[in-house]
């Protein structure tokens, strides 16, 4: 936070809201998204608490807006409890490569199925559709493949629909970390720079999908 | 009953089509009233128009060349035209780099306005392209019904913000709420505001300054009692107002507007040689 914020005070352990995104972005951009030469918006946000609205008050040369956004009761967040002390399986790549991967999946099949192993085929892509099944096999060596940390060889089948959204964040990612744990959890995580190079991360879990026989290849 | 008018100065054309895609913005269609000193495009507040109504004015001379107008009577020497701004818009569309603009009444099968372009040509013959525009005739017993609507004991007068901001503003709040609402007072302040059941946002404009007829009428005005000490608010439709604003192609000289309190918002923004008047009631 330190890097976006001039001040920022939190005086409980942790806060948590919920409010409406698309109506925290109107507000945030009221003046404008073009940013003029010149001119800057300044912005503070504050909360009370639990019942009070989030306040955002913005400045632009002497014009003051002052936004209260309703807050809801939050969902209770999923807590996938994945640890990286029980990461087995760890690549990290460039997104390009899973790009391209990901806009040609097929999507009439219900799960893709991701292995990850210290030998052949190392790190492949499955699909199983209505045409039949396709394998995307990443070699060992490719450029794309920043680092490889494969202790075990695991198959896991999760549900297509479930990452799905997930493509949104690989958009707009330079890098994913691809990781899975003894379960078969999944972890990605996108490193995203923004148009003033400031870098953060997105993270995506997902539990494999159960009716599967392990070891299937 | 006839009118003739020309334009052949470039600058000229340029400024009456910005004027002509203004109004187009703001109504689908208005009357158009001619006489000889004078151009006005006129929506009066029926209720087709959710209320507003509209009142611009140009001197012709400022903008033609050649003016002529033989109205339907010696005393009454006026034309009154029912037409639809965006034909006209959309005929100036090609007399980008005309060489001269002709309008000229013309009834051929039916009433129309010929808009006859020239433009440039490297041979010798220059060519012209033709838009006829068709056009209804105002009969004089209806001329009453487009008289020009004036606010005078409005509650407050105040100039308008910068117009940039104001149109920004506006936007965002018009994805988030129907209706806005806008305060001012006699201290050069002035509040948009909207409130929904997700959010409230209002923006504060302060050292707006208010026009030098403001404090006089203001104060006969106060008919609600003397503690209103100069302010007044109005909850008008949004898209009325966002309409407005995105229609102004050029920063205007002024821009001000009158509220009534709760009842009517009179927008008057002038440019050196058009003046344009918008009024938008406020919501039941």
């Amino acid at each position: 936070q330190a890097e976006i914020f001039q001040e920022f005070t939190v005086q409980e352990e942790s806060v948590i809201l919920r409010i409406n995104l698309s109506v925290l972005l109107d507000c945030l951009t009221i003046f404008g998204t073009s940013s003029l030469p010149g001119a800057s918006t300044a912005l503070r946000m504050c909360y009370r608490g639990y019942g009070y609205p989030l306040m955002l008050f913005l400045e632009e040369g002497g014009v003051v807006t002052v936004c209260k956004i309703k807050t809801q009761e939050p969902d209770e967040l999923l807590d996938f409890d994945f640890c990286s002390t029980n990461v087995v399986n760890k690549i990290i790549l460039q997104s390009e490569g899973l790009r391209e991967a990901f806009a040609e999946l097929d999507m009439t099949s219900e799960v893709l199925q991701i292995t990850m192993s210290p030998d052949k085929p190392y790190f492949r892509l499955s699909t199983f559709g209505n045409a039949g099944s396709t394998h995307l096999d990443y070699p060992r060596d490719s450029d794309l493949i920043e680092a490889f940390h494969c202790n075990q060889t695991q198959t896991n089948r999760y549900k297509i629909s479930l990452l799905k959204p997930s493509t949104k964040a690989l958009a707009l990612s330079c890098k994913v970390s691809i990781r899975t744990d003894a379960q078969g959890f999944l972890s990605l995580q996108y490193m995203i720079r923004n148009e003033d190079g400031q870098i953060c991360f997105v993270e995506y879990y997902c539990c494999p999908d159960e009716d599967v026989a392990e070891g299937e290849l | 009953m006839r009118f003739r008018a020309k334009i052949v100065d470039l600058a000229c054309l340029n400024h009456f089509s910005r004027v002509i895609n203004t109004i187009a913005k703001l109504a689908k269609t208005c009357t158009l009233r001619l006489t000889v000193s004078k151009l006005y495009f006129i929506l009066s507040d029926k209720v087709a128009n959710g209320g507003v109504s509209l009142w611009c004015e140009l001197c012709q001379g400022n903008f033609f060349d050649e003016f002529q107008i033989e109205g339907v009577a010696a005393e009454h020497n006026e034309i009154y035209l029912e037409l639809v701004p965006e034909n006209l818009s959309r005929a100036l569309k090609t007399a980008q780099s005309a060489k001269a603009v002709k309008i000229k009444l013309s009834n051929k099968h039916c009433p129309c306005l010929r808009v006859a372009v020239e433009l440039p040509s490297l041979s010798r013959s220059s060519r012209i392209v033709t838009h006829d525009i068709p056009v209804g005739v105002i009969p004089r017993r209806l001329w009453n019904d487009f008289r020009e609507p004036s606010v005078t004991d409005f509650d407050v007068s105040i100039y308008l913000p910068v117009l940039k901001t104001m149109k920004s503003v506006v936007e965002r709040m018009k994805n988030l709420s129907n209706s806005i609402v806008i305060e001012a007072n006699l201290r050069g302040e002035m509040n948009l505001k909207i409130e929904t059941d997700l959010v409230s946002i209002t923006t504060h404009f302060k050292d707006l300054g208010n026009p030098p007829w403001a404090s006089e009428d203001g104060g006969q005005s106060s008919t609600q009692g003397g503690d209103l000490e100069g302010v007044a608010e109005a909850r008008i439709d949004i898209k009325k107002l966002q309409q407005l604003l995105a229609g102004q192609q050029v920063n205007p000289t002024k821009a001000l507007c009158n509220i009534v309190n709760k009842k009517i918002v009179h927008f008057i923004l002038l440019h050196e040689d058009v003046s344009l008047q918008y009024f938008i009631p406020a919501l039941a």
